[in-house]
């Protein structure tokens, strides 16, 4: 895995406030291509408001976002033109969401949701479009001769994997996951993950994941913060975080998984 | 401030001067002139109630009662159709209310007031075609958010709208929108030219004559200027194109324009006739004879190859 010096996102001193009360206060970090970073911690502790302020989705109170952008460098993603904005987030980066139903167009085909972002940046040839939407198919494990149903049609597992090729299909560099295996079962989660860790790898995607799962977590991710009421409190390399916890509340949280 | 009635000596009836009060028709045109500087840009406007249910005409009525005058000899046309209910009643609203000439002819109107055609003849500089529309947001089918296909508009985000047509090759092999067929105009603005048939797209592109578009229910106007560009969406391996008939009009005989089909009986015959009653009967007048014309009796004789199909 190639990986540059260079850092691809760099948030800095990001603090998310609404009114009186903290979203997430103070958190800087850089992600450089092809690294897979886990916001893990339990549930109101500000992983979801740090994911969209990142994500461009939600402007933050203070503090900066920096994306290295493919054409004009390192760029403050707030100060840059809501078009141009919304031009990246549909082409260098991707969002899959925990209920897939937010993130898929429901009354129109899986082909037709795969196709979508080819033809917002322009992509004109119907059987292109076609047969991109068909590799994409395949490469997250879905029948091909499912492409022209509707996802409502799809099991939960599928329409999950349906919304990662819909998002991957313009090639990002930058992937924000929103708990991607919530909701699943067991074993269409093992198989997701399967399927995921795969793609990161073999596509070099820089990932921000956010999980209240450390499991998902240790699978997936190089990197793991652990954020309690709104601000970081132990950050590192996944094994050394999870194996050899120093702040009290992440000893809690590694203990309260059942160990066989 | 302009108040007075337009042409006092012709409103004998207790309406104003074509039934809009002189500052809704104001209003009216202020939108219309900004329409027509922005091509395809969907401005809106308050909308009145007219005397008519919406989806009946309200937006087009209240366009034509803005610009209007009295001198204009108004056509009225629904389904390419002169003597249908709603062509029929809008006429007789204007005849009544502002007093002006009507005319089922083309080539005399000074303002064409459409349901759904453009008439088959080409119209002149001196001409208004006023369009009533049902939906004027082309993105609607994909994006319910008003607030969403406003933003797509502005930022020039028109993917969407090929979504749909990829849906219609997926579905049907080939682009079988045949309808509100959404256009690019001037190359900046998606719009959905109305209900319209699609045959009638290429009419609209370059068009010599001023295109005005009223949404009554929606309250939105837009316009196209005359010889603007205007271009059907479409794919590079399924490019568009109109739809074509294998049979002539059984009255004229056209082999070129929009044809309508008649059920004859519960036996399977059918004709073909043209939508555009004026350039029907205009041809026929030229002595154009289809092989059904009236001097053969309707559907006794003649069963066309498609029943048989």
């Amino acid at each position: 895995m190639t990986r540059s010096n260079e850092p691809l996102l760099r948030v800095s001193d990001l603090t998310m406030m609404y009114g009186d009360r903290v979203g997430c206060r103070n958190v800087s970090f850089e992600l450089r291509p092809g690294e897979v970073l886990g916001i893990v911690g339990e549930s109101g502790s500000g992983k979801s408001t740090l994911l969209r302020s990142i994500s461009a989705q939600q402007e933050p109170t203070k503090g900066t976002v920096e994306y290295h952008t493919r054409i004009d460098g390192i760029r403050d993603v707030y100060q840059m033109s809501e078009a141009q904005r919304r031009l990246l987030m549909r082409t260098d980066w991707a969002f899959v969401h925990q209920n897939a139903r937010d993130g898929l167009r429901m009354n129109v085909s899986a082909g037709a949701n795969i196709g979508e972002r080819l033809m917002a940046v322009g992509d004109r040839h119907y059987g292109n479009i076609r047969n991109a939407a068909e590799n994409w198919l395949g490469k997250v494990e879905i029948a091909t001769e499912r492409l022209d149903d509707l996802p409502s049609t799809f099991s939960g597992g599928m329409q999950q994997r349906l919304q990662i090729a819909r998002n991957l299909v313009t090639s990002p560099r930058l992937v924000f996951m929103d708990e991607p295996t919530g909701g699943l079962d067991v074993s269409v989660q093992a198989r997701l993950l399967d399927l995921l860790r795969g793609l990161v790898h073999d596509l070099n995607l820089a990932v921000i994941i956010v999980t209240h799962d450390l499991a998902v977590a240790r699978l997936l991710s190089h990197r793991l913060m652990v954020m309690q009421r709104g601000e970081v409190i132990e950050s590192g390399l996944t094994d050394q975080v999870l194996d050899d916890p120093q702040h009290a509340y992440t000893q809690l949280l590694v203990s309260s998984i059942l160990q066989n | 401030m302009e108040q007075t009635v337009n042409n006092p000596a012709q409103a004998s009836s207790a309406y104003n001067f074509a039934y809009l009060d002189e500052q809704t028709k104001r209003m009216i045109r202020r939108a219309l002139l900004k329409a027509v500087a922005i091509p395809g840009y969907q401005v809106p406007f308050a909308g009145r109630e007219m005397p008519m249910p919406y989806g009946w005409g309200t937006g087009g009525v209240q366009v034509t009662a803005a610009v209007i005058g009295p001198d204009d000899t108004l056509k009225v046309i629904d389904q390419g159709a002169d003597d249908t209910t709603n062509a029929v009643s809008i006429r007789q609203f204007f005849a009544k209310t502002a007093n002006v000439a009507t005319t089922e002819k083309t080539a005399k109107a000074s303002i064409i007031q459409t349901r759904h055609r453009i008439p088959e003849k080409e119209l002149r500089e001196d001409q208004i075609l006023v369009y009533q529309v049902p939906i004027p947001e082309p993105l609607r089918f994909l994006e319910p958010r008003e607030t969403e296909t406003r933003k797509m508009h502005a930022l020039e985000e028109y993917g969407l709208m090929h979504v749909k047509l990829y849906e219609d090759i997926s579905r049907h092999g080939h682009i079988a929108t045949t309808y509100a067929y959404p256009v690019m105009v001037n190359d900046r603005y998606v719009m959905d030219p109305s209900p319209t048939p699609k045959f009638d797209n290429p009419k609209m592109d370059m068009m010599a004559a001023l295109q005005l578009f009223g949404a009554g229910r929606e309250k939105r106007i837009y316009a196209l200027p005359p010889y603007t560009k205007v271009k059907s969406l479409d794919f590079e391996d399924h490019p568009f194109e109109v739809q074509s008939w294998k049979d002539e009009c059984g009255m004229c005989g056209a082999t070129d324009s929009y044809l309508d089909e008649v059920i004859l009986d519960d036996k399977g015959n059918r004709m073909f006739v043209c939508s555009d009653t004026d350039y029907c009967s205009e041809r026929q007048d030229a002595g154009h004879r289809g092989p059904q014309h009236h001097d053969q009796p309707l559907g006794t004789s003649h069963s066309n190859g498609k029943a048989a199909e």
